[in-house]
């Protein structure tokens, strides 16, 4: 810190920014720094029996968690997870944000019904798609004249919760579309017409460069969120479920242990192995960023 | 017609169609969940003939059944509360802090600042253990504070709330100044009334990130006496997940009080999702 002193206007911001700060920065401290430490910390003991405290044990729990089939295969089940949530979740949104940017009747009947998934609580969301999926009693089923087992088959059950998540994402994806298909100027697209563009070449040519960050923002927060994701798993594929193993996210796997079977150390050590995992992708999008998105 | 005029009234038509296809697709489950609630299980999962209408009369007394027998009242009640000491110090603490980053000039600003941006960078999935052990150690699992207790404070809010306070207008202060108000009175009485927008976005986001939240409600709060919506539905299906009709009212009920708040505040929640574009 300089010595130079300050100038009573300079005090004065100085103590008020300080007194604002104060309260959201000791919340960071307590309720989000420390906890990463200790989570990394607790990732390297063995978690006490009642009462007892943590055993530090090394590389142990992470030596189980990589050397563990488990721990991979939820990895892989959270990878094509995403493969199916991200690309499809966007490319429709992007389809329905675009058409409605037309001139339409009932346009806001339409955004509407399109954002409601995401007032829903997943858990309710997830509720009434395993009852759809049902095997016996379900609509699809029975409507369709099928009997698939739709999410206790370990082949189909990974595609089946993605649809769940593409269904559920859309409204959100196509609402951030919106708004950056609004930021494009109407000037770039009246020239186009005059000189006779068609519409998909002008989606091609003006929508898709200049949407791009638009489009980069979703692509990194939906990847993320894929990469995360729990409560739909949770809610439709049961502990019994034969399917699970080849389904369960890297979250799912996470709260087992660290929450139902109280193992906290080795679910400390999973969700390490996870935001390590993030870390990367980030990473890489990050890369990426630079040469694929378009900005004016 | 000519052709012009021909390709625009075509183009229009597939607009419509694929319009109303992905309205449907987007309908059937909350209509199939509403038709299966008014049934009786009987009906629900009864084959050969499959009915898509309740067959029986339209059972409206399931609603009824479950708000009883699963204690909605309270469930609603915790929710409500979660969801308004959330929205409460989400909005009191980041506008604070968002002013201060946005408007000040302290020593350490930037050091703090990118603590905040970082907070944002990592998995939340990481804070949770140490969360649930500190809920614990204080005595407040199966609480309304143990519920609130990791939303006490939000980089995101923060964020947000520092960009929305960096684009009001430099003279802002100097008038406020010039009038003699001190630094918390021009924040109270001038700057902050000028980003409501903002703080309705993160309202918003803040009421709606709690409202569907899972994992926390059930780590944190595992009787269905203290426990959230969310995690109430989780505990139901665990235990009665076979009776159909009592399951689709359920989750009916969990739901319907956010959807009417959304259809109200519309426009709200529309552009409090787009502005803020938090991650949900």
């Amino acid at each position: 810190m300089g010595k130079k002193k300050m100038t009573p206007s300079q005090k004065r911001q100085a103590i008020w920014g300080w007194l604002f700060i104060t309260p959201t920065m000791l919340g960071l401290i307590i309720l989000n720094f420390y906890p990463a430490v200790n989570t990394v910390y607790q990732a390297f003991c063995k978690t006490g029996d009642f009462g007892k405290g943590n055993v530090f044990v090394g590389f142990k729990n992470f030596q189980s968690v990589l050397t563990s089939g488990e721990t991979w295969q939820s990895l892989w089940n959270t990878v094509k997870y995403a493969i199916i949530e991200v690309p499809l979740g966007i490319v429709i949104a992007l389809v329905l944000a675009v058409l409605l940017q037309k001139k339409l009747a009932g346009k806001t009947i339409f955004r509407t019904l399109f954002f409601l998934p995401m007032v829903c609580a997943p858990a309710a969301v997830a509720m009434v798609w395993k009852w759809l999926y049902n095997q016996q009693f379900g609509l699809l089923n029975n409507l369709l004249n099928t009997d698939i087992a739709w999410i206790s088959d370990p082949d189909i059950a990974w595609i089946s919760v993605g649809i769940i998540g593409v269904w559920s994402i859309i409204g959100y994806n196509m609402v951030l579309f919106i708004a950056g298909l609004q930021e494009i100027p109407k000037d770039y697209y009246e020239a186009a017409e005059i000189d006779g563009a068609s519409g998909l070449n002008q989606f091609f040519n003006i929508t898709v460069p200049l949407l791009s960050p638009t489009t980069f923002f979703i692509v990194q927060t939906r990847i993320i969120g894929a990469l995360t994701v729990f409560d739909l798993m949770f809610m439709v594929m049961d502990k019994t479920n034969l399917a699970l193993n080849k389904t369960q996210s890297i979250v799912y796997l996470f709260y087992t242990y660290a929450f139902t079977n109280s193992n906290r150390g080795y679910g400390a050590a999973i969700v390490v192995v996870l935001v390590v995992f993030i870390m990367i992708v980030t990473f890489i999008l990050q890369k990426l960023e630079k040469k694929l998105v378009f900005y004016n | 017609m000519d052709s012009m005029s021909k390709r625009y009234a075509v183009n229009k038509f597939f607009t419509y169609i694929v319009l109303i296809v992905m309205a449907v697709i987007m309908l059937v489950p909350f209509v199939w969940m509403i038709l299966t609630a008014l049934k009786t299980n009987q009906e629900a999962i009864s084959v050969n003939p499959f009915y898509i209408l309740p067959h029986n009369g339209w059972h409206w007394s399931n609603f009824a059944t479950v708000w009883k027998s699963y204690n909605f009242i309270t469930l609603y009640k915790n929710t409500i509360l979660f969801i308004l000491f959330r929205v409460i110090c989400a909005c009191l603490t980041a506008t604070m802090a968002g002013y201060a980053f946005g408007r000040l000039e302290f020593p350490g600003k930037k050091l703090m600042f990118s603590l905040v941006l970082i907070q944002m960078m990592i998995p939340s999935q990481i804070f949770i253990i140490p969360q649930y052990l500190m809920v614990s150690k204080l005595h407040l699992l199966n609480t309304t504070a143990g519920l609130v207790f990791p939303g006490l404070v939000t980089a995101f809010g923060t964020y947000l709330l520092k960009t929305s306070y960096q684009g009001l207008p430099k003279d802002l202060e100097e008038a406020a100044a010039i009038d003699g108000c001190n630094i918390g009175q021009t924040f109270l009485f001038i700057m902050l009334p000028l980003t409501r927008s903002a703080m309705i976005s993160l309202g918003i986001f803040t009421a709606l990130f709690a409202f569907k939240d899972l994992m926390w409600p059930m780590i944190v709060c595992s009787s269905a006496e203290t426990t959230s919506l969310s995690a109430g539905l989780a505990k139901m299906q665990g235990q009665y997940g076979n009776d159909y009709p009592a399951m689709m009212a359920s989750a009916v009920l969990a739901i319907v009080p956010m959807i009417v708040i959304y259809i109200i505040f519309q426009k709200q929640f529309v552009e409090g999702i787009a502005t803020s574009g938090g991650k949900l």
